[in-house]
């Protein structure tokens, strides 16, 4: 069984920033690898080592910058990784679903995987949706915000959780192939042993354009507009206690006698 | 004269509340729009929860009897059929997981735009433009969509809840479901979070998160709960990390909880998380970081570490 786990490099912002145009300034961002797809790296790895899966593919969407978060996910247990990268998305200011959807459909095409474990959503934009969509798009099965995976050798059904709003989780059985959306918290993502990250260095990164996918430039282009970026209006009122550690504590403990709920 | 259709949301037996927050939405792109608001409901005891989303501003209620609860091929199949059958142009729903679990499908199929997690809309007659976040809250942004129908997804309890008795008509859609298409099955459902200590009980709160940094510092909050005789709880990333169980999890997907008092300590304050506490009487957050997302529905702050401040707070109650 082959699993084909997608893979994106997000940018973090750091507590202060500015706005330039649409974007935050560089200078503020720091790029890493995108929490949930640590939790789908992790999952796809233990399948491994469990004996179910034979090999974990990673793809990422990304320049020559990302190769260091894609030997993460490689030094963490992949076995080989592509990053497809083209002049053609050098441009786009935001790659919405369908753009991301339209480059994934080919490498599935290309590498015909039996299970793809995507993350539930990306740190950056948040669209939580690609999952769903890609599967939509090569006609497999999905299920999204998983949180517990059961897959025996050979079978071509997979259990799983989907873990639903208020502590409540569905359980559900999922006809193979199919793209699984993995949620923070099904498993303890490892970090990367210094074996690990050794033989990450001679694991194959292959490098393929929109051309080489067979993926027309139009079909990136997407079908949003990012169109403004600004700060959210603070609408609290927030009484903000000054001072050293001692008199903002001090001050809290008053609040707290003052309501009552502390002695 | 653009239609709307907006999908409603229900689970074991009940319609949840992001139902009626999108019928709001609808009414409001509607009115832009000129065009009607139909709103769709799937599986389940569908004339019942017709009668509850019969708000003032429905034009038409379509009710599929097929099937109980959610499930995402008899959604999409049955959405993507709605929207052929009214010719709508934009089509609304929750950013649920059961949301997030049929609707990008929809629009794969349809390839049509979709834009998710939405705080604000608005239309034109030529282009819709929606307000969402990124970076977890620290900016919004504005994106227009171009393309019809186009699939939004709301956040929930951004939009309130419709009121007022309406009058639509309530019309049975005979949705065709190929039961051959239908690859995933729900076999039930399991409570989490159970345990021995209630967090949605206690009257002061004490709530940790990532800002805790390792799973030993936890003592020191541990410490400063018994000294406040308060009960400890914490955002999902203290969970996820195995360092305290579910049960202690405040937020969407744990518990949702009103305490007299709830101070937020390391916690940024991600969507997920405000959505289960914000209900608090009085919230108290202490964080570094002045622009955190938390500070935002904080009544009373501290801008400062919490290994600095928690021990000095300990020290009031000694």
């Amino acid at each position: 069984m082959k699993v084909l786990v997608p893979v994106k490099e997000v940018v973090t912002v750091d507590d202060a920033f500015e706005i330039d145009g649409t974007a935050i300034d560089e200078r503020y961002l720091s790029a890493d690898l995108n929490e949930w797809d640590d939790y789908a790296i992790e999952e796809a790895v233990q399948l491994q080592e469990d004996g179910v899966v034979d090999e974990v593919v990673t793809v990422t969407i990304g320049d020559e910058d990302t190769e260091q978060t894609i030997r993460q996910a490689l030094a963490k247990g992949a076995d080989r990784a592509i990053r497809v990268w083209d002049d053609a998305l050098e441009d786009v200011d935001l790659l919405d679903v369908g753009a991301k959807v339209a480059i994934l459909e080919a490498v599935v095409g290309a590498e015909e995987p039996d299970l793809v474990l995507t993350g539930v959503q990306s740190g950056d934009d948040s669209f939580g949706a690609t999952g769903v969509a890609l599967a939509e798009a090569v006609g497999t099965q999905w299920a999204a915000v998983v949180n517990q995976l059961e897959l025996e050798n050979g079978a071509d059904v997979a259990s799983v959780h989907r873990e639903l709003e208020g502590g409540l989780e569905e359980l559900t059985d999922i006809d193979l192939p199919a793209v699984l959306s993995i949620q923070t918290g099904i498993n303890e993502p490892r970090y990367a042993s210094l074996r690990g990250i050794r033989m990450a260095q001679r694991k194959e990164l292959d490098h393929q354009t929109l051309a080489d996918l067979g993926v027309e430039g139009d079909a990136v282009a997407g079908e949003l507009e990012l169109t403004s970026m600004y700060e959210p209006e603070s609408e609290s009122d927030t009484t903000v206690f000054e001072g050293s550690a001692d008199d903002t504590a001090a001050q809290l403990a008053e609040l707290l006698r003052e309501k009552g709920v502390a002695q | 004269m653009s239609d709307i259709l907006a999908i409603a949301e229900h689970r074991q037996g009940e319609l949840r509340d992001v139902s009626l927050e999108l019928i709001t939405a609808g009414v409001e792109l509607a009115e832009e729009t000129g065009g009607d608001l139909h709103v769709a409901v799937i599986s389940g005891d569908v004339d019942t929860y017709a009668e509850q989303l019969n708000r003032e501003g429905v034009d038409t209620i379509h009710t599929v009897a097929y099937g109980e609860e959610f499930n995402h091929d008899v959604y999409t199949q049955s959405v993507t059929q709605l929207v052929d059958s009214i010719g709508a142009s934009y089509v609304l729903g929750p950013n649920s997981v059961n949301g997030l679990d049929y609707l990008p499908a929809v629009a794969t199929r349809f390839d049509v735009p979709l834009v998710t997690d939405v705080v604000g809309l608005e239309t034109n007659e030529e282009t819709l433009t929606a307000t969402r976040e990124m970076y977890g809250g620290k900016v919004e942004t504005t994106v227009d969509v171009e393309g019809t129908p186009a699939v939004v997804t709301i956040r929930g309890a951004e939009w309130p809840v419709a009121e007022g008795a309406g009058s639509a008509d309530v019309e049975a859609f005979d949705a065709e479901i190929d039961e051959d298409a239908i690859g995933s099955s729900v076999n039930g459902f399991e409570e989490v979070a159970g345990g021995d200590v209630d967090i949605s009980e206690a009257d002061l709160l004490v709530s940790v998160g990532r800002g805790i940094d390792e799973e030993e510092n936890l003592e020191l909050i541990e410490e400063l709960a018994d000294a406040l005789d308060a009960t400890m709880s914490s955002s999902r990333p203290i969970v996820d990390a195995g360092w305290l169980p579910a049960n202690r999890q405040v937020g969407q997907s744990g518990k949702v909880v009103t305490p007299d008092v709830y101070i937020a300590i390391g916690i940024s304050g991600a969507v997920q998380h405000v959505a289960g506490m914000k209900g608090s009487d009085t919230i108290v957050a202490i964080n570094t970081d002045p622009n955190a997302p938390i500070m935002d529905i904080a009544d009373y702050a501290i801008h400062d570490d919490l290994f600095d401040v928690v021990p000095a707070l300990i020290e009031q109650f000694s």
